[in-house]
């Protein structure tokens, strides 16, 4: 920050100038209404869209809470207290199946009212702040945006809220929503024992994490070799189709190689074939009756009734599964290597021949911290993406071979597929969703630090 | 010095050769066991006794349980309908992260870089207990909506790829149009998009190529009801345990019908995912 120029004194005229507290302190009373009163600024001074909008917004929400809002939100503290079952009806003589409370439904209709909630605070602010530019524009005597102008804004000035609207919606009903939801379940008891619309479930606070940490239980017992195993997978998996994929890269694009067209079309091929269907293939491929056993019994590698147990020995599983994902992985980074090693500026090339380096030093000095500064993203990108390769594991070894030390987990299961069992098969969601924050802890502070220091998100402006 | 060019030329090839037997191989082998005569799964040789066409044949006049047609056009509607939404939320997020400048900018790329961290199918009983409140679980044709929702409702967060893209195109270019009057909206539909092809080819195919690769999610929302089915369910059905003495064959060959258009479609556009990655603007 090298000139330091004075702070313009900011002119309240624009939505996106105001800020909240300054609406409070300069607002005159009807501003500050328009806090609660949605949109009574904007119909006093003649918006009648705009603030009929808001207002609309306001009323909406309000006959939402009377009718369900609140009776949500209390159920959402209680989760639910009717347990479902049978009354004895005295004047029928009959006992009577009563519905009772699903504490599912409860926890959800609680999260979503909640966002709606906090989607309408940011409404009333949107209403404050409108309030306040409309009347520091009154005070200036400047034009009073009409709703035609608020309409052609948002190809202008508010192009950014016009484009993120729908997506934002989109984000909201199937991200996040969902994400808040099962973080809570995470401190419930909603496990196999607790299912509803049968049972009530309830808040347990930090139980489920202090059983996934206590010393000695089963579920500690498997979630630290399952934790080191995807770890060692991520790190393996990565960097094996990092370098694997860019040597590939670098020797078909090298001056002596000819036909340089049909080499890379030969290995995209296995790209090009739906991922599922190599991987499924490649489960057959490696069964104990599959072909490549019975390649090596006819070639008397291994005898004619004996197989290399590829997927049922915990070690040969890890293997065979690193190596089928090289496999797949090797031409997805030849493919976008190949792009980059042809941008790298000529010069530097012909500089260092001029230089006399040799070809291992250009590999070493150029190549390679020019890869490695443009593919870092890219390479986080992967290594989340492998802590979370649900299909490579799923598809091939479906997490066995399954141990009796485990629960509910095999050999080969990474986190994510654990995760898949505990709720899928187990019903354990609150387990389930205690290994999804887990995850998420892990990626978290794996990718963030290594990812804010990337040249790709500091000067993105770079080329522009 | 020329011998030695030779023999390191020679062996270049040679490696390339042999990795790429290794890379073709399973696929050469897939399709070998599609036209196997046999039926049953695992035989004790490798070359066919027979070839046959019947396993295709089969495919397509299929019962009850196995329904190719029906399955193709399934996934094939939902592909092309989660393609048209979810391209059309990731173009606008990315064009907004890389041209304008807002309040919340920064703010918003943080969230989606931390939401995306999360086990994508970790909010999956969730969205599953949503749709059902929704009432989209109640019809096959309703469930097919609810899995487009799915596939393209949070493509949103998706945005960095074709963000990085955007950002390769000279700012200056936008800068002449709002010159000449054009308004932002005008400059991003006339300009950006025209000029992004590759990128907006890689969208479409990498958005187009989700439903068929997809197990899960299609798998919890369609439950049993097969006539609904996508591809990735159907297939994965083939292989279980009280199916794949019967299927083993026609598996593969299933599995070959579904590869040619996606590999086709994959190797006519490799040219854009290339060009897509690698920027707008050659340095």
């Amino acid at each position: 920050m090298g000139n330091k120029k004075k702070k313009a004194q900011p002119v309240y005229d624009r939505p996106s100038d105001a800020n909240i507290s300054q609406a409070f302190k300069k607002g005159n009373t009807i501003t500050k209404a328009s806090f609660f009163v949605f949109g009574l600024g904007n119909l006093m001074n003649r918006q009648i869209g705009r603030g009929l909008i808001f207002l609309a917004l306001e009323i909406a929400y309000i006959i939402y809470l009377i009718t369900f809002g609140i009776g949500a939100l209390g159920d959402f503290i209680t989760l639910g207290t009717a347990q479902q079952g049978e009354v004895y009806n005295a004047a029928l003589g009959i006992y009577e199946y009563s519905a009772g409370d699903d504490s599912m439904l409860c926890l959800l209709y609680g999260v979503i009212t909640l966002v709606m909630t906090v989607a309408v605070v940011f409404v009333g602010c949107m209403s404050g702040k409108s309030a306040f530019c409309t009347q520091v524009r009154k005070e200036k005597g400047k034009h009073i945006p009409t709703f035609r102008d608020d309409i052609r804004s948002l190809k202008e000035e508010n192009l950014h809220g016009f484009l993120l609207a729908f997506p934002i919606i989109g984000i909201v009903c199937f991200t996040i929503v969902p994400l808040i939801f099962m973080i809570l379940i995470a401190f419930t008891s909603y496990d196999h024992e607790h299912q509803p619309p049968g049972n009530l479930f309830d808040w347990v606070g930090l139980d489920n994490f202090k059983a996934m940490f206590s010393q000695g239980s089963k579920l500690a017992g498997t979630f630290w070799p399952v934790l080191s195993w995807t770890l060692i997978w991520a790190v393996f998996a990565t960097v094996s189709c990092f370098i694997l994929g860019m040597l590939l890269a670098l020797l078909i694009n090298r001056k002596g190689t000819r036909a340089k067209g049909f080499w890379r079309f030969m290995f995209v091929l296995s790209v090009a074939v739906p991922q599922f269907v190599t991987l499924l293939s490649m489960r057959t491929i490696f069964n104990a009756n599959g072909p490549v056993n019975v390649v090596l019994r006819q070639l008397g590698i291994i005898g004619a009734t004996e197989s290399i147990p590829f997927f049922t020995n915990a070690l040969y599983a890890k293997i065979t599964i690193i190596c089928i994902n090289i496999w797949i992985g090797v031409p997805f980074t030849m493919l976008s290597t190949t792009g980059i090693l042809q941008n790298i500026p000529a010069e530097l090339y012909e500089a260092a021949k001029i230089d006399g380096a040799s070809a291992a030093t250009i590999f070493r000095k150029i190549t390679l911290p020019y890869m490695l500064f443009v593919m870092t993203p890219n390479l986080i990108t992967a290594f989340t993406g492998n802590i979370n390769n649900f299909n490579v594991i799923f598809l091939l070894s479906g997490g066995g071979p399954d141990s009796m030390d485990y629960y509910y987990a095999g050999k080969t299961d990474l986190l994510v597929t654990w995760l898949y069992r505990l709720t899928i098969t187990q019903k354990d969601y609150n387990l389930g969703a205690v290994i999804g924050i887990l995850v998420f802890i892990i990626l978290a502070t794996l990718s963030l630090i290594t990812y804010r220091r990337t040249g790709a998100y500091k000067d993105e402006g770079a080329f522009q | 010095m020329k011998m030695r060019r030779f023999i390191v030329n020679t062996a270049c090839h040679i490696l390339l050769a042999v990795l790429s037997v290794i890379w073709i191989l399973p696929i050469f082998y897939v399709i070998l066991t599609s036209f196997r005569a046999e039926s049953g799964s695992y035989k004790s040789y490798i070359w066919p006794r027979g070839f046959t066409l019947d396993n295709y044949i089969n495919l397509f006049h299929g019962n009850n349980n196995i329904n190719f047609t029906r399955w193709f056009t399934n996934t094939l509607v939902i592909a092309i309908f989660s393609t048209a939404l979810s391209a059309f939320f990731v173009l606008c997020v990315s064009y907004v992260m890389s041209r304008l400048r807002f309040k919340m900018r920064k703010k918003f790329m943080n969230i989606a870089l931390i939401l995306g961290m999360f086990p994508g199918f970790m909010s999956m009983i969730a969205v599953y207990y949503i749709l059902k409140g929704l009432g989209l679980l109640e019809a096959g044709v309703l469930k097919q909506i609810a899995l487009v929702l799915v596939y393209s409702g949070g493509a949103g967060l998706g945005f960095y790829m074709a963000k990085g893209f955007f950002d390769t195109i000279p700012k200056s270019i936008d800068e002449a149009a709002y010159i000449d009057g054009a308004t932002k909206w005008d400059t991003f539909i006339r300009i950006t998009i025209p000029l992004s092809k590759p990128i907006i080819t890689y969208t479409l195919i990498t958005a187009f190529m989700g439903p068929w690769v997809d197990y899960i999610f299609a798998k919890v929302i369609m439950g049993n009801d097969s006539q609904y089915y996508t591809i990735a369910i159907g297939l994965w059905t083939m292989l279980e345990q009280e199916f794949v003495e019967y299927y083993y064959t026609q598996f593969y060959a299933g599995c070959v019908m579904i590869s040619i258009p996606i590999a086709i479609l994959f190797l006519l556009t490799q040219k854009c995912y290339v060009e897509g990655v690698s920027g707008a603007v050659k340095g």
